[in-house]
């Protein structure tokens, strides 16, 4: 890895060029998993950046920092970015990663769908960001969309949103929900068909078993997305009248369209936290996961249900009391496996022997905010309590809970936790308690007051209040702990940055874990394993440290 | 000893949590913030009577989770005498343990669900109660037009409701339509929201129980001026009500002291998207400005109807409000004098 020190100076810029070309031409599930975390990562900047503006705006009541139009095109950007180019590429970049490494085979089943998927993702957040000097059209009209993430129409046709703004978002979206899809099928059949001898459906650690359901739902949730963005082109551009009211569309049809794939969409992303921590807290806690079967079952229960539950993102839209009723009980049943599985990850501590490591510390922050989305999002699901909150800031706060107090805070724990694997170096531990106790106030100052701001009557997605609502409190609370926020991801960057180049060397296996990708070196070689794995267990490496002991004698 | 500094900040954490939930319902509530936990009309209260409960089950199962999870940290942090290297017991699971965490959140969800539903049926009423007083809403971006149906006017943005002769409650069933797209009908202290669905009816059910004035606003984002898209309701007193109702139905004042401003209006396109009962002035595109002057607030809320705001908001609304659909006319300052003289009659 390291260039030789006495490299001459006219070749020292070839290597580095063949390198880059190595990384644009590759196939390999692991260099391609690394592009898509970073890719998300610089994504994650940039959405953090543009919350960072609204938030200076909504500090104080009457603020004129930003425009109204400005401010509406960041909470479009800030939401799209944070769920299809934040959320997807990591969780798709982790799961390839890690995958193959964790069944023991050298590659995904199609290694070029692979590539073609990561480039389609690229592709569609570089269109989707375009639009900020594309995206003008005709008389200047436009600059990055601003219709909210989830583009409720009739606002998305040509009457509402002039320029070519919204076309940017649409084919943003289009395009890199293909490559969802194609690396969603590439990770069924990878997990289907390629797992190393030994390892039935019940040997796969819980990681690979999460994130096989995770492709299922994407296989199944991306396509009617895919339909809805097509028809909303013809709308836009063909004169037709899907969602257009004036022409005899509907606008509920997008929003039934839409949540059909956008509450699958929210376990898509939610799924991942659980396949992390169910690695993460056994190997801390230096016990077998508790309870396997049920969390497998879990899995497949919450990946059956979340299909049935997408009314509820539409409780005050006016359907039928019958339609509330039913929606409302779809939504309170998936909280029994989600319930699961929190009980089964603390039962797993209990009895344990805590090493409070990062990555544990992250795992914890993890549970203990989940559980608070967790609940928060039970409370919205009772119909007459979400009347009041729904399209609130109580609402802002619940999702944030979810998706960042749980989706991202365990991104960092599975970032500390298999950055030693991928780079062969360790992060530094004392910067990444900073971090992570920065971003644990930060974070619970920001969303926690949303909660109340809700609650007092404030909507989401206005650009300024008047003094006479009283909110001013709550907000300024929520801005100030963007700072802290802030300086944790920064500490975050110099941490990576730091550690790549003068971080400890990891070793193979330097938190003493069990699964397989453990047992090969760090960085894995590109066929990842030199004589192909057989494994008995769900923990291999734990048969092998205790022979005298194996698991297999108790699955 | 790390171990419990990490508990003692994780407690600080949760009571800052539990503080910051509290606290506004503890404040002496100023009765003007659009605070769900200061019900003053019937479904809100049943609102709140749903989201006690459901709050109360949720903080027992919070308190009971967190600390578990604190406990165990604390209690199973691995010790230095057990860095040896040596595991502690193996469990694998246990069947009783995880059928009893399966089966009691489906009894705890159970019941939720019931008095959920319950409360979704008393609220979401698709007929209007006898006796409503019934008013259809249309949502403009970004204003509210106010149609008062059988007593034969329209207005914007300020809904005025009476109690019953005796001071009672008395329901008010809103018809919700849009005129263009998405809006929300949100005023927390009267009910939940109700979307406004372009190509749809929907209605809203009110009972308020107290005389005052609540505010609220457009709840679904609409575009642009979204955040400036407010309503206002104030609940009279029947006599009070009859007094505004009697005025409203009138049309509009014709002084002779402002026949140039009124001239120069009529002239103009003003009237292209504004009505002003009684004159030339039939649009129906902006509010109806019949009764302006018996109005608070100008541009659904964005500023306040005073006599200096007025003449800012004929001068250039994109001032107050940019880009709501209303232009600058490009008036002479005499002219815009003239035609703010005029308005200001209009009471």
């Amino acid at each position: 890895m390291t260039a030789a020190p006495e490299t001459p100076r006219l070749l020292a810029n070839a290597p580095a060029l063949s390198k880059l070309h190595q990384w644009v031409v590759t196939v390999d599930h692991k260099k391609l998993g690394l592009m898509y975390i970073m890719s998300g990562l610089v994504f994650f900047i940039i959405g953090g950046l543009e919350a960072v503006m609204m938030r200076w705006q909504l500090a104080w009541s009457d603020m004129g920092v930003l425009m109204p139009d400005e401010f509406n095109r960041l909470f479009t950007m800030h939401g799209t970015t944070m769920v299809f180019f934040v959320g997807m590429p990591i969780l798709l970049g982790s799961a390839n990663y890690l995958v193959p490494l964790m069944i023991g085979t050298r590659d995904m089943a199609f290694p070029r769908l692979n590539a073609f998927g990561f480039w389609l993702f690229l592709l569609g957040g570089l269109l989707l960001y375009f639009s900020y000097f594309g995206g003008q059209g005709l008389y200047g009209m436009g600059s990055a969309p601003d219709v909210g993430w989830f583009a409720y129409a009739p606002l998305t046709e040509r009457t509402f949103s002039r320029g070519h703004s919204t076309d940017y978002w649409i084919l943003g979206l289009l395009v890199s929900g293909f490559g969802s899809i194609a690396t969603g099928i590439n990770l069924v059949a990878t997990t289907l068909c390629m797992r190393c001898k030994g390892m039935s459906l019940m040997k796969m650690p819980l990681f690979v078993w999460i994130m096989l359901i995770d492709a299922i739902l994407i296989v199944i949730a991306m396509p009617p997305l895919a339909a809805s963005q097509v028809m909303l082109l013809f709308d836009r551009s063909l004169g037709a009248h899907f969602f257009d009211v004036q022409g005899g569309g509907s606008a509920v049809l997008w929003q039934n369209l839409f949540w059909f794939f956008g509450h699958p969409e929210v376990y898509i992303l939610i799924l991942p936290a659980f396949a992390f921590v169910s690695e993460i807290i056994p190997v801390f806690c230096r016990k077998v996961i508790f309870g396997y079967p049920l969390m497998v079952a879990a899995t497949v229960a919450i990946g059956f249900i979340s299909m049935g539950v997408w009314v509820h993102h539409m409780f005050s839209v006016g359907l039928s009391p019958a339609v509330n009723t039913a929606f409302m009980a779809s939504t309170m049943l998936i909280a029994v496996p989600t319930g699961i599985k929190m009980f089964n990850w603390v039962a797993t501590m209990y009895g344990g022997r805590i090493r409070l490591h990062t990555p544990m510390l992250f795992s914890i922050g993890f549970l203990v905010q989940f559980l608070f989305g967790g609940l928060t999002g039970i409370m919205l699901a009772v119909v007459p309590f979400d009347w009041q909150v729904s399209d609130s800031y109580f609402v802002v706060g619940h999702f944030h809970y979810v998706l960042f107090g749980g989706l991202v805070f365990t991104i960092f724990a599975a970032i500390f936790y298999w950055f030693p694997k991928a780079s062969g170096k360790m992060l530094s531990e004392k910067l990444g308690k900073w971090q992570f106790w920065l971003l644990l106030i930060g974070f619970n100052l920001t969303f926690g007051p949303m909660h109340v701001s809700g609650m007092l009557g404030m909507p989401r997605r206005i650009y300024t209040y008047h003094a006479d609502r009283g909110w001013e409190f709550w907000n300024l609370l929520t801005s100030i702990g963007v700072i802290f926020q802030v300086l944790a991801v920064a500490f975050f960057a110099y941490n990576v940055i730091r550690s790549l180049r003068k971080g400890k060397p990891a070793g193979d296996d330097p938190w003493d874990a069990w699964t397989l990708e453990w047992s090969t070196t760090s960085p894995p070689p590109a066929w990842n394993y030199d004589v192909d794995p057989e494994v008995r267990s769900r923990r291999p490496l734990w048969d092998k440290k205790h022979p005298e002991d194996p698991d297999w004698k108790y699955e | 000893m790390t171990a419990r500094v990490i508990a003692i900040a994780w407690a600080l954490g949760l009571f800052v949590v539990h503080a910051a939930m509290a606290a506004p319902i503890c404040a002496p509530g100023q009765p003007e913030m659009p605070s769900m936990f200061l019900p003053r009309s019937e479904p809100a209260e049943i609102i709140l009577d749903i989201t006690w409960l459901v709050t109360g089950i949720c903080a027992v199962i919070f308190v009971i989770m967190e600390g578990l999870i604190i406990w165990a940290i604390i209690r199973y942090r691995q010790r230095r005498s057990e860095a040896d290297g040596s595991e502690p017991p193996q469990v694998y699971g246990s069947n009783p343990i995880e059928l009893a965490w399966t089966v009691i959140p489906l009894l705890i969800v159970f019941i939720l669900f019931l008095v959920s539903a319950r409360g979704i049926f008393e609220i979401d009423k698709q007929e209007p109660p006898p006796g409503s007083l019934e008013v259809t809403v249309v949502g403009h971006r970004w204003w509210w037009e106010f149609d008062y149906g059988e007593l034969g006017f329209v207005t914007a943005n300020e809904l005025h409701v009476p109690l019953t002769k005796d001071g009672e409650a008395q329901s008010v069933f809103l018809t919700l339509e849009s005129a263009d797209v998405l809006h929300s009908f949100w005023v927390p202290q009267l009910a939940g929201k109700k979307d406004v669905v372009p190509g749809r009816v929907n209605h809203l059910w009110l009972k308020p129980r107290q005389m005052g004035t609540y505010v609220g606003q457009c709840a679904e984002y609409c575009g642009n001026q979204h955040a400036n898209m407010l309503i206002t309701v104030y609940v009279h007193s029947e006599e009070d009500f009859d007094k505004w109702v009697a005025n409203q139905q009138r049309d509009a004042v014709e002084d002779a002291a402002v026949a140039d401003g009124r001239d120069i209006f009529m002239r103009t396109a003003c009237i292209n998207c504004h009505t002003i009962r009684g004159t030339v002035a039939d649009g129906t595109f902006a509010p109806d400005l019949t009764h302006l002057m018996s109005r608070n607030v100008l541009g659904a809320g964005a500023a306040a109807n005073t006599p200096d705001r007025l003449r800012e908001w004929v001068w250039d609304p994109q001032n107050i409000k940019p880009g709501c659909d209303m232009p600058s006319m490009k008036l002479s300052h005499d002219d815009t004098d003239r035609i703010c003289a005029y308005l200001e009659t209009l009471k």
